[in-house]
């Protein structure tokens, strides 16, 4: 200790000794408040307590998950000059950028609004998206597209269906105003998620090579401005908060929930966007985010190597008597630093004042390397940037195979009936109506998924597949978020790797090639080595997918502490990749278009249980082991797939996942009306019918070609290795009729289609709590 | 031919109305900022959908106060040609520009969807013998439940000044009102949306048929088919 300590606070209330039971309050280890201490070389003021806090909690130091990230690949082996390049990478901006030729790029990233959304659902799931729009317009691009990953617990219980009517509303609320379409998702209920829902949200936008920005604090004597919102007590230490176990005292951290204004992220869109497009003005640009104005400047100044003053009187408030602490914590919505070209501050102000927004010129650049605060002429913190940042600490934390793996991995199906023709009657019916299976429709009406005009597929298909205008070009692309936790939970290295490559096959049977992806890795308290080896596990088998399939990871986000007093959530890597559809005719959906059509499978019968939403749905069980994956046939397969898509011989394409052949099957003629199936397995001999119908096995795909492109497709699957059956063929009798060498089963389409559609939207009108 | 689309603060379908105008119809279009109060040279102007100033109030309660819409109320005053879309219809009835209201759906939910609906005959520009007797397009609102009183109705029914109605209704609007023009048959109020209904890969092109509708109301040329 040899500096000096600071001068007391204007606010008498934070002018008091740092005690053990401050520090603990502020979830900072004993050890971790001395490397406070030998940072600073003195003892930290409470607004430099606070700072540290929540610079260090694991949201925004990622502290106990860096070194496990480093594993993933950033970037793409096989890019050409032009093309599928990263230009930002993962972990160096607010979002990662990939060339899509022609100079121009697209940014993306997904992250969690879990605890808030768990605590105050409407507010919580709209600022999710306002601030991962943040994310990207800072990088220089225009929000183009929204999709979300949902997890929620049983919609038998009134909590879950508050819970998921408040984030569904809140979603829209702020995605819908803001006119970003949401155009795809993911929605998963399983009981595990129940008391701590899981909301993950992702954007993406467009931009030109010549329009990146960087959050960099440069060159000295640059003025720092504030734009946007004002300031007020809302989210106070929201990052500190979300990087704890739920409990039942987490209501009362209420406060810690930011509110959401979309409107002003609208106004703020296009105020910077039109600032960042007038060459030289903007030298660097960060959101406020998580841990508001503190990580927005001591970030910039890392990232810049440089220093940063500010004078939070300058601050715009939306409240008198805000003390140094509630500025610097303060986690209120719609705010952006904007470091300025010195000598050009009238511009910006001017842009600003078009708008009607703030525009406060609160700071300068400086080359201290340290983040210096002033209020009402005195200093209240004064810290190395660095040490915020890069010099957070670092844990290795310790793994445990937890027991119960043994249970499941040595479980059969052999203690279970097989199904009989009245069993498998009965079992594609309440298979399709599982709110996991079922239409989302409930949910999707309920956002804008097509302002901006370019939705080329709605909500419900395979992948979101959207037209880019791109100055006078236009480009497709694909995008589809996945992750199947109870695979995670049962095989974790394997659920991880099935998330991303189900993900990639619905890119391909959309017509896209994959470019990358961003995950969101949602897990327990890693402090618990069970949960910890999940997260090690999960991550491990991504990243060696991610390579071999050369997708690299532009970026995402990591959320621990999913737990509530009944346990951690099942291991959910929530995986987001986005394809690029060379032409338009390529684009498929997965609705069989017309009677006629031979229906092929790709990849060979199911025989696997494990994990399926069959044990789930009707034996109450999360057991066995995860599906098989193997990456060499899944590669073989896509490969195939996209060719015979470009090549024009597949007029629909879906791939089986949850529920496995038959939901696959009667999904695809939900789409035109009128159509219907007849598959024909009469020929086959399986060891367990349930497990041919409704089984889970990766790497299948059902497509609907016409005759006359049958045989090319046959000769290109033998060319490949990749077993293609004749499954059956599209009718003009709107009924699935199953033939099996016991006898025929036969379904009524419209009445498995008014189950699939109608399931949530039932269960919806049954009251929620409160 | 001019088309000026009117950009609010909190306009998100400024754009979709730009290109179904610009790339759609291939006529020149540009934008008009609600601070300016000339509208310049326009043949049609567009008040697009969104959310103008967050649809604090009431939806359109605080853009009719926008500078620009005192030119455009004179526009619409000496015969000028008005579209509202969604938001922007919600605008109009605001300005006493349409008569009635819009409410929340009774869902009290957004709704985003692909609406069938009926083409009332509605003079020379909207009626079934040129627009066909259904037309497919998109609707995406909160609010938009039309509501005026009997009297009110009667005389839009008596008068033909309804456009569309839905076949199956989404918002609950007093008989199944999906659009409507004034009396003098110069500004036109629709909650669903032409300017997504007008690219190859959209639910359908509609929207294309029922711009040109609009503009045929003032301009004989766009009554004819087009190509």
């Amino acid at each position: 200790m040899s500096r000096q300590p600071l001068p007391p606070n204007p606010d008498p209330r934070l002018d008091q000794p740092i005690t053990p039971d401050l520090v603990r309050r502020h979830g900072l280890r004993p050890e971790e408040y001395e490397q406070v201490c030998g940072h600073l070389g003195r003892v930290p003021s409470l607004t430099e307590l606070g700072i540290f806090s929540v610079m260090w909690s694991e949201h925004c130091s990622y502290k106990n998950t860096r070194p496990l990230l480093r594993g993933f690949p950033t970037e793409k082996q096989g890019a050409t000059e032009h093309f599928g390049k990263v230009l930002v990478k993962a972990g160096e901006e607010n979002a990662g950028i990939i060339d899509v030729g022609d100079g121009w790029a697209i940014a993306f990233k997904i992250e969690s609004h879990n605890h808030p959304s768990a605590i105050e659902p409407f507010e919580g799931a709209a600022t999710g998206v306002g601030g991962i729009i943040r994310d990207i317009f800072t990088m220089g691009a225009r929000p183009v597209l929204l999709t979300n990953s949902l997890r929620f617990g049983e919609l038998e219980s009134p909590t879950t269906r508050r819970l998921l009517r408040g984030v569904v509303a809140g979603i829209a609320h702020y995605g819908n105003c803001v006119g970003v379409p949401t155009v795809a998702g993911d929605v998963y209920f399983d009981r595990c998620y129940e008391g701590n829902p899981l909301v993950n949200a992702l954007c993406l936008g467009t931009l030109r090579h010549d329009q990146i920005r960087r959050g960099a604090a440069r060159g000295v004597g640059n003025p720092v401005f504030y734009v946007g919102a004002a300031t007020g007590r809302d989210g106070l230490g929201g990052a500190a908060f979300a990087s704890k176990e739920l409990s039942a005292e987490s209501a009362a951290d209420r406060p810690a929930v930011q509110k959401g204004d979309p409107f002003m992220e609208k106004l703020l869109i296009e105020a910077c966007l039109e600032m960042m497009a007038v060459p030289g003005l903007v030298v660097g640009i960060q959101d406020m985010g998580a841990a508001g104005l503190t990580c927005a400047t001591c970030e910039t100044a890392s990232r810049g190597g440089s220093g940063i003053e500010i004078e939070l009187d300058q601050v715009p408030q939306r409240e008198g008597g805000m003390n140094s602490y509630e500025i610097m914590l303060s986690e209120s919505q719609e705010r952006m630093l904007v470091i300025v070209q010195k000598g050009r501050e009238a511009e910006i102000e001017r842009i600003f004042a078009k708008w009607d927004l703030h525009a406060a010129h609160v700071g300068v650049v400086t080359d201290t390397g340290r983040m210096v605060v002033r209020q009402h002429g005195v200093t209240v913190a004064d810290i190395p940037a660095g040490a915020l940042t890069d010099q957070a600490p670092l844990y290795q934390r310790e793994a445990r195979r937890p027991a119960y793996l043994d249970a499941t991995a040595a479980w059969t199906p052999a203690e279970l009936p097989d199904l009989d023709l009245d069993g498998a009657a009965a079992a594609l019916p309440r298979l399709l109506s599982h709110p996991t299976i079922a239409s989302k429709r409930w949910i999707y009406r309920q956002y804008d998924h097509m302002v901006q005009h370019g939705t080329v597929l709605i909500p419900g298909s395979d992948a979101g597949v959207v037209r880019l205008r791109l100055g006078d070009r236009e480009k497709f692309i694909a995008i589809s978020n996945d992750c199947n936790g109870r695979y995670c939970y049962l095989n974790p290295k394997r659920g991880a790797q099935i998330a991303l490559v189900e993900g990639l096959r619905n890119l391909v049977c959309a017509g896209a090639r994959p470019l990358a992806m961003t995950d969101n890795l949602n897990f327990g308290n890693p402090y618990k080595p069970e949960n910890f080896y999940q997260l090690k596990e999960c991550v491990a088998g991504l990243a060696e997918a991610c390579r071999f399939f050369d997708v690299p990871v532009v970026g995402g986000n990591v959320s621990l502490y999913n737990e509530s007093p009944e346990g951690a959530i099942d291991p959910t890597p929530t995986v987001s990749v986005v394809g690029f559809i060379e032409r338009e005719a390529h684009v498929t959906s997965q609705y069989a278009p017309r009677a006629g059509l031979k229906l092929l499978l790709l990849g060979g019968w199911p025989h696997e249980l494990g994990g399926s939403q069959y044990l789930g749905v009707l034996h109450g069980l999360k057991t066995g082991d995860a599906p098989a994956v193997d990456l060499e046939a899944e590669r073989r397969l896509q490969h195939l797939l996209l060719g015979q898509i470009q090549a024009g011989h597949v007029a629909a394409a879906h791939d089986l996942s949850e529920g496995g052949l038959l939901v696959a099957a009667s999904e695809m003629l939900f789409g035109a009306p009128g159509v219907g199936a007849i598959l024909e397995l009469g020929g086959l001999k399986p060891a367990r019918l349930d497990a041919l119908l409704f089984g889970e096995s990766q790497g299948r795909v059902i497509v609907a070609v016409t005759p006359a492109d049958e045989p090319a497709v046959m000769f290109a699957a033998g060319l490949a290795g990749v077993a293609a059956e004749g499954l059956g063929r599209v009718t003009a009798d709107p009924r699935l009729a199953v033939n099996t060498a016991a006898g025929a089963i036969v379904w009524d389409v419209a009445h498995l289609r008014q189950g699939w559609e109608t399931s949530i939207e039932t269960a919806m009108k049954r009251p929620g709590l409160g | 031919m001019n088309i000026a689309v009117l950009q609010f603060p909190g306009s998100n379908c400024d754009q979709d109305a730009f290109h179904l105008f610009a790339s759609g119809l291939q006529l020149p279009t540009r934008m008009v900022w609600h601070k300016d109060t000339a509208l310049g040279d326009a043949d049609l102007v567009v008040v697009p959908g969104g959310f103008s100033y967050g649809d604090y109030l009431r939806c359109g309660a605080i853009a009719r106060f926008s500078p620009v819409m005192r030119a455009v109320r004179d526009f619409a005053e000496r015969g000028g040609l008005v579209l509202g879309i969604c938001n922007g219809f919600q605008i109009l009835c605001e300005a006493g520009l349409l008569p009635g209201a819009l409410i929340r759906n009774t869902s009290l939910e957004y709704r985003c969807l692909t609406c069938d609906l009926a083409v009332a005959d509605a003079g020379p520009a909207f009626n079934p013998g040129r627009l066909g007797a259904r037309v497919r397009l998109p609707i995406g609102h909160g609010e938009g439940n039309y509501r005026i009183d009997q009297a009110g109705l009667a005389a839009l029914e008596a008068r033909g000044q309804i456009l569309l109605r839905y076949v199956d209704n989404p918002n609950g609007a007093l008989a199944d009102i999906a659009g409507i023009r004034n009396e003098e048959g110069n500004v036109f109020g629709m909650m669903p949306h032409p300017d997504r209904a007008f690219e190859r890969f959209h639910p359908s092109t509609d929207g294309t048929r029922v711009a040109r509708a609009v503009l045929a109301a003032r301009f004989p040329e766009f009554a004819r088919p087009s190509a």
